[in-house]
C-alpha cells in the first residue's frame, strides 16, 4: 500500500545550520502520527518541506505517492494545515474565514455553503460564525483554523503545534475535535506538540526528533516499554537523546513558539 | 520514489482543476472579495483615507486656481488637478500595500495561503486587484467631492467605468511595486520607510499637478518612464475629456501590472522562509 506521507533521505540547511539530516519515515493512510521533540529539532522546517512551503534541498517527499518535488499544486489539495501560529484573518468573521478558503480551495460553488456549514458545526461555532474573528478566544480561533484546513475535506491533515498557547480547557477541546475527525472522516493525520502526554493519548506511533535527526520510530507504548517499566515519553526521550524536553529547549532558547502565538492571540484581542 | 500511484479515493473526486486562466480569475476574484468582505465591517479606513485628497482638493486645489500659476490651457486648474488627485489617492493606498503582506506573514495567514492551491502568480495577482478594490472606493469619494466642488466631469457611465479600470491597474502595479520591496525588505518598519521615500517623488514626477510641458528636461525624462503619469492621463482624459492617446496608457498600465505580477511573484516567497 502506498504511503500517506513517504519521506526519504530528507535534508534542509539554512546557511550552515542543519535544520534536518537525512530524515526518512513513512506515515500509513488512517495513521494519527506524532512528530516529538524540542524546539530547533526540525520539526516544523520537517512540516513546511512537505507542504511545499520550502523547496526541497535533498531526499523526497511524497504525498499519497505525489512527490512535493514534481506535483506541489496536487499535494497542496490533499493537505489540511493549521500552523503554529494562531492565523486568522481578524477583520472576518468566523463563517467568512472558513467561505475564504473554500473558495481557494476550488470547492464548488453548489456544495459550499453546505460545506461550510459542516465544518463549523464540527468544531461548534456555527452559533458564533457571524462575529468578527477577531473577537473569538485562543481556543475558538484554533477551531475556527480547523475548520478552514477542514473545509476542503483533506486527506492529510498536519497540525503544527496546534496547543502551543492554549489554556487546559481549550487544548483539550481541540484535541477532541482533532480525535472524532479522524475517526470520521478516515484521515490521515500529522501532528507536532511539546505535550508529549498529549502525543501518548492520541497518537498511533510517534517519531522522535533531535537535531534534526530521527532519535525514535515507534507506538508509544513499544517506546515506553522499550525504555523501562513504568517509563514515559518523557523517559524515552531521555532515553534516546541524553536530556529532558525542558534541556534541550532551554539549549535552543526556550518557548519562542509558545511567546510568538501568545502575542498574535494578543493581537487578534 | 519508486512504488506505484494510487488512484485518488472518492473523497478527492471534486478536486477539480482549472485552467491557469481560469484559476488566476478565480483567485482575483477571492481576493477582491475578501478585501470588500473587510471594507464593509471597517468604513473607517475610507474615510481618514480620504481627508488627504481632500485637502489636496479643497486647499491647493483652490488656492492654486486663484494664483493661475499653472498653465492648463482653457480647463480650469481644479478640474485639471481632480484626476491627479484621485490617482493619487490610489498611488498612497497601493503603495503601502505591501505592508499588509508583511503584517500576513507575521500573523501566520501568509504562510496557509502558500499552502492553498494558489499559485504565487495568481495570489500576487489576487493581492494586486485587492488593492485596485480599496483604491476604487478611495477614487468613488473623491470623484463625489470634486463633483460638489463643482469640477465638470462627465457622468458617462461608460467612461465612468473606464476611471475604475484605470485606478484599478494602476493600483494593481503600485501595490505589486510595494510586494516587490516588501519581497526584498522583508520588515514592515524598512518598507514604510522605503514607500515614504518614494511616494512624494513618484507623485511630483508625474502630470498629477502640472503638465509635463512646464517640466525640466530631465523630470520630462522620468516623468514619461514613471506609469502614474499615464494613468493621470487616461484619467484626465476619461473624466474631462482632455486628449490622449488611450491606447499608449492602457498598453503602459496593462504591461507594468503585468511586470509588477511577475516580479512580486518572484519574490513574495522569500517571506514565507
Amino acid at each position: 500500500m502506498t504511503s500517506a506521507v513517504d519521506i526519504r533521505g530528507l535534508s534542509y540547511s539554512f546557511g550552515s545550520h542543519r535544520a534536518v539530516d537525512d530524515l526518512a519515515l513513512a506515515i500509513e493512510p488512517g495513521e494519527c502520527f506524532g512528530l516529538l521533540g524540542p524546539n530547533g529539532a526540525g520539526k516544523t522546517t520537517t512540516i513546511r518541506l512537505l507542504n511545499t512551503l520550502l523547496p526541497l534541498q535533498a531526499g523526497d517527499v511524497a504525498i499519497f505517492g505525489r512527490s512535493v518535488r514534481t506535483h506541489a499544486m496536487l499535494v497542496r489539495r490533499l493537505i489540511g494545515y493549521v500552523p503554529q501560529q494562531l492565523s486568522i484573518e481578524g477583520d472576518l468573521t468566523g463563517r467568512e474565514n472558513v467561505e475564504w478558503f473554500a473558495r481557494l480551495f476550488d470547492v464548488p460553488r453548489r456544495e459550499r455553503n453546505a460545506r461550510v456549514d459542516e465544518v463549523l458545526d464540527m468544531v461548534n461555532l456555527r452559533g458564533d460564525q457571524s462575529r468578527l474573528a477577531s473577537t473569538y478566544s485562543g481556543g475558538m480561533v484554533r477551531r475556527l483554523e480547523l475548520a478552514q484546513a477542514l473545509v476542503n475535506r483533506p486527506a492529510l491533515l498536519v497540525l503544527d503545534e496546534p496547543t502551543v498557547g492554549l489554556d487546559p480547557v481549550a487544548r483539550d477541546s481541540v484535541w477532541r475535535r482533532v480525535a472524532q475527525m479522524q475517526r470520521d472522516h478516515d484521515m490521515t493525520v500529522l501532528l507536532t506538540t511539546h505535550y508529549l502526554e498529549e502525543a501518548d493519548a492520541l497518537c498511533d506511533r510517534v517519531a522522535l526528533m533531535h537535531k534534526g535527526a530521527l532519535r525514535a520510530l515507534g507506538a508509544p507504548d513499544d517506546l515506553k516499554a522499550a525504555a523501562g517499566v513504568h517509563a514515559t515519553l518523557e523517559d524515552v526521550f531521555r532515553h534516546h537523546t541524553g536530556e529532558t524536553l525542558d534541556e534541550a529547549d532551554a539549549e535552543k532558547g526556550g518557548l519562542r513558539g509558545v511567546r510568538a502565538t501568545r502575542r498574535t492571540a494578543r493581537r487578534l484581542g | 520514489m519508486s512504488e506505484p500511484r494510487v488512484e485518488p479515493p472518492a473523497v478527492w473526486a471534486d478536486r477539480q482543476t482549472r485552467s491557469r486562466a481560469g484559476l488566476l480569475v478565480a483567485r482575483i476574484g477571492t481576493f477582491c472579495l475578501v478585501e470588500l468582505q473587510k471594507l464593509r465591517h471597517d468604513r473607517s479606513e475610507l474615510v481618514t483615507r480620504a481627508v488627504q485628497p481632500v485637502l489636496w482638493l479643497v486647499i491647493f486645489g483652490t488656492t492654486f486656481s486663484r494664483v493661475r500659476a499653472i498653465p492648463t490651457g482653457d480647463i480650469p486648474y481644479l478640474d485639471f488637478l481632480a484626476p491627479g488627485v484621485i490617482a493619487q489617492s490610489a498611488l498612497f493606498v497601493a503603495i503601502f500595500y505591501g505592508i499588509q503582506i508583511i503584517w500576513e506573514r507575521d500573523a501566520g495567514v501568509l504562510t496557509k495561503l502558500l499552502v492553498t492551491p494558489t499559485p504565487r502568480a495568481a495570489l500576487v495577482a489576487g493581492k494586486a486587484f485587492a488593492a485596485g478594490v480599496r483604491s476604487v472606493a478611495q477614487a468613488v469619494i473623491v470623484i463625489v467631492v470634486a463633483a460638489v466642488m463643482g469640477v465638470a466631469l462627465t457622468w458617462n457611465p461608460l467612461r465612468l467605468l473606464g476611471v475604475l479600470v484605470v485606478v484599478m491597474l494602476g493600483a494593481a502595479f503600485f501595490s505589486c511595486l510595494s510586494l516587490s520591496i516588501a519581497g526584498v525588505a522583508l520588515r514592515r518598519d524598512r518598507l514604510m520607510g522605503i514607500g515614504q521615500a518614494i511616494t512624494m517623488p513618484l507623485f511630483f514626477a508625474s502630470n498629477a499637478l502640472y503638465p509635463i510641458e512646464m517640466m525640466p528636461g530631465w523630470l520630462k525624462v522620468i516623468s514619461h518612464v514613471n506609469p502614474l503619469t499615464y494613468e493621470v492621463s487616461a484619467l484626465r482624459g476619461l473624466l474631462l475629456g482632455t486628449p490622449t492617446n488611450y491606447w499608449v496608457d492602457a498598453g503602459v498600465l496593462v504591461g507594468s501590472a503585468v511586470a509588477g505580477i511577475v516580479c512580486a511573484a518572484a519574490l513574495i516567497g522569500r517571506l514565507a522562509r
